[in-house]
């Protein structure tokens, strides 16, 4: 346990660094921070209720979380009747078979995606590719990220690491052949250029699979929210359109959708909506004009079930708007990448280890300030922060934390409960620090804090404590 | 508990924080004179150390059981706590409560300390109503807003409310002023390298008001950020809020060298 946990910190800690130093990564995520943060303020500031809004979105979710099992078998029942099918799949692993066994059924030998994370999260794309199946991302970040041989570093903004000269290089590698060979640098053009090729692949598709933002129980139908329409394109075109969603996707009515949306947006992007917001409910019906031959739904648990009615209940309430990632300074920092699974920021740090295994994930909570800005941005209320504080007590209490930083931190927690002892204890470190700072008025070195120092430095310390000069100034007087 | 009475002053017990104390006695000196200017009787019970966030914030919720509840009995007598940081007032406030939650004996106890600790800015303007005597600071200043206080505690306009009083003294905001600062306690010696690129992040946004200080009312930060602006080699000066309000800025600002070096 102790050899794998040590070298995933140092796994961490190196992609951090590594994501640090690359330029090109800072400078996308120069780019892209700002934006986020002022455009959701925008949009929240010209809308007073918002803050009454983000309550009902939570006590929706919480409902939800409370009365899952009715919701999801009332969703079935929805689906059914509308001519679909829903299958349950425990973990990723079956995810996939299910997925490549309907794609099989269907004898597809090309697949578009609509983003999905949840397809992310079980790791669909390298199942189907084995199958003998093409698989084309077309989310315009997505299919990037697929060209570029990556996976997504944000939720909702899944090319964000990417710079426009990066993405022209690789337009020009891939599309050369395919007889785009002029090289194309300007935004709008680079945008053409895919459509053009992705519209190829959407009109000879056998199966789509899109996400779902929502699943409505009272109606059967998925929701999607995309700026691109390529869901719509990934849903209707194909003979076959399967959805893959987490379990805690449902929502009870068409009324508590409106709610949600109302928030996802805004928290998203800060556009008020979506530009394509669509609801499917099933397989194209006698009389329809379009739409697909055959409907699935694939649930994926993959540990969600386990959290509830537990202390990380609260974060099945997330609705992957990607906020708490555009808000954190970690994330800021290193991208998403660096985070070393599917889903990063804060959000990630909390949702990772919970379903991959906590010796798996040990750094993520702790690489965090606790500056609660993930908190306080969250559209459903997450109390994000908390939450990797509770990671951390559950880390320390099942003691996972590393063994020398306990000790240290258990002598210092000894000594702060004896005050005398401790105000007598520090003097001499502080006398020490002090003299050696004295001069520059701070330190450039400090043993067991060189990380500290390598960045900035270390103000130097008082001569004596207040603790001491207190004291004899109330004996002087 | 007794509102302000001319004839019997209002009793305050000083929670020092152990950042004051080791690092910067003079924020709580400031502290002592600006409540007793506004007419309190400070008391500093010698039992105290720390609020416990270093092994809070490590998960370690048993030994900072141990530190609340030394912090719970020395104050147990003071009509108000007053604590010179955002941060470790919110624990005292919010987490020593929430520790303590399914504790018979001392969940009440937790509550009551919870109930009358303030953070010093916010007791001065909201509980005090302060007006400052003579006071200025000569200088064109940036708050920083620390991530506990602002969120936890919404502490924003108060010290704002007092540095207008002060004489010759301008305020600039930093643009996206409620990013963190990256210091995160024990979060900047195990994440250095995070940190750092944060706080250095935080300095451009700083530099960018041309402020020629920087104030703040909770030493982590200040430390964090006065660290990194000397490393820098920037000539910005970083003190607490409470020692421009107090007055107590004619010796070196934080990180900064003494008088005589720089003469």
């Amino acid at each position: 346990m102790s050899v794998s946990t040590t070298s995933h910190r140092v796994e961490f800690q190196d992609r951090a660094k590594k994501a640090l130093q690359d330029a090109s990564l800072q400078r996308a995520l120069a780019k892209a921070r700002g934006g986020f943060v002022d455009h959701r303020q925008d949009a929240i500031d010209a809308l007073p209720e918002f803050d009454a809004i983000r309550d009902a979105a939570r006590d929706i979710k919480n409902h939800v979380l409370a009365n899952l099992d009715g919701y999801l078998e009332l969703y079935e029942q929805q689906v059914i009747e509308n001519g679909g099918q829903v299958h349950w799949a425990r973990d990723a692993e079956e995810a996939c078979q299910i997925i490549a066994g309907i794609c099989k059924d269907a004898e597809a030998k090309t697949v578009t995606k609509g983003k999905s994370m949840v397809s992310e999260e079980m790791h669909l794309n390298p199942v189907l590719e084995e199958a003998g199946i093409t698989v084309v991302e077309t989310d315009l970040g997505e299919y990037i990220v697929q060209l570029a041989g990556e996976t997504p570093s944000h939720i909702i903004a899944p090319a964000v690491h990417k710079t426009r000269e990066q993405i022209t290089d690789l337009f020009h590698e891939h599309h050369s052949p395919l007889g785009y060979t002029d090289r194309v640098t300007q935004r709008e053009a680079l945008v053409n250029e895919a459509r053009s090729v992705l519209r190829e692949r959407f009109v000879s598709a056998d199966v789509g699979i899109t996400g779902a933002n929502f699943l409505v129980a009272e109606t059967g139908a998925n929701v999607i929210v995309t700026n691109e329409g390529n869901g719509d394109l990934t849903s209707c075109l194909p003979r076959v359109h399967i959805v893959t969603a987490g379990i805690e996707k449902i929502v009870p009515s068409l009324d508590d959708l409106s709610v949600l949306l109302r928030v996802l947006a805004r928290s998203a992007t800060g556009q008020e909506f979506s530009a394509y917001t669509s609801l499917y409910s099933g397989p194209r019906r006698p009389g329809d004009m379009e739409g697909p031959e055959a409907y699935h739904v694939v649930l994926l648990d993959n540990g969600r079930s386990r959290l509830l009615g537990g202390q990380y209940q609260p974060m099945l309430r997330c609705i992957r708007c990607g906020a708490c990632l555009n808000h954190c300074p970690v994330y800021g920092s290193i991208g998403g990448h660096a985070y070393g699974w599917v889903y990063s920021g804060p959000m990630g740090s909390v949702l990772t280890p919970l379903l991959n295994g906590f010796d798996q994930s040990l750094d993520l909570p702790n690489a965090c300030t606790l500056n609660g800005r993930c908190k306080e941005v969250c559209p459903v209320r997450i109390p994000l922060s908390d939450l990797l504080l509770k990671h951390r007590v559950e880390q320390h209490e099942r003691r996972l934390s590393p063994g020398f930083g306990r000790f240290l931190l258990g002598a210092w927690a000894w000594l702060a409960c004896r005050p005398r002892l401790y105000q007598g204890v520090m003097a001499l470190p502080l006398r020490v620090m002090h003299m050696l700072g004295r001069r520059r008025g701070s330190l450039t070195w400090l043993p067991g804090a060189s990380g500290w120092t390598g960045s900035r430095d270390f103000p130097a310390p008082a001569r004596r404590s207040f603790m001491r000069q207190w004291r004899s100034r109330k004996v002087r007087s | 508990m007794t509102e302000t009475q001319i004839d019997s002053p209002i009793k305050v017990g000083l929670f020092v924080t152990c950042l004051a104390d080791l690092m910067r006695p003079q924020v709580a000196f400031a502290a002592v004179a600006l409540l007793e200017r506004a007419g309190c009787r400070v008391r500093v019970p010698r039992a105290q150390s720390c609020c416990g966030q270093p092994a809070l914030n490590s998960g370690d919720r048993a030994s900072t059981m141990n530190i609340a509840k030394g912090v719970i009995r020395a104050f147990s007598n003071d009509d108000y706590v007053v604590v010179p940081s955002g941060s470790c007032a919110d624990t005292l406030i919010n987490k020593y409560p929430d520790l303590f939650r399914h504790d018979v004996k001392w969940a009440g106890r937790a509550q009551d300390l919870a109930d009358k600790t303030f953070e010093l800015t916010t007791f001065l303007v909201e509980r005090l109503g302060v007006e400052l005597e003579q006071v200025s600071y000569p200088g064109v200043c940036a708050y920083h807003d620390s991530c506990s206080g602002l969120r936890e505690l919404a502490i924003h306009q108060q010290p704002r409310a007092l540095l207008q009083q002060v004489q010759g003294l301008s305020l600039r905001e930093v643009d996206d002023g409620s990013a963190c600062c990256g210091f995160g306690g024990l979060f900047s010696v195990k994440y250095p390298d995070l940190s750092g690129r944060i706080v250095g992040d935080k300095c451009a946004q700083i530099a960018q008001t041309e402020a020629d200080t920087v104030l703040g009312g909770d030493l982590g930060c200040l430390l964090n950020i006065a660290g990194r602006l000397r490393r820098e080699g920037s000539d910005l000066k970083v003190f607490h809020v409470a020692e421009v309000l107090a007055g107590m800025t004619d010796g070196p600002a934080i990180g900064e060298a003494e008088s005589e070096d720089k003469a």
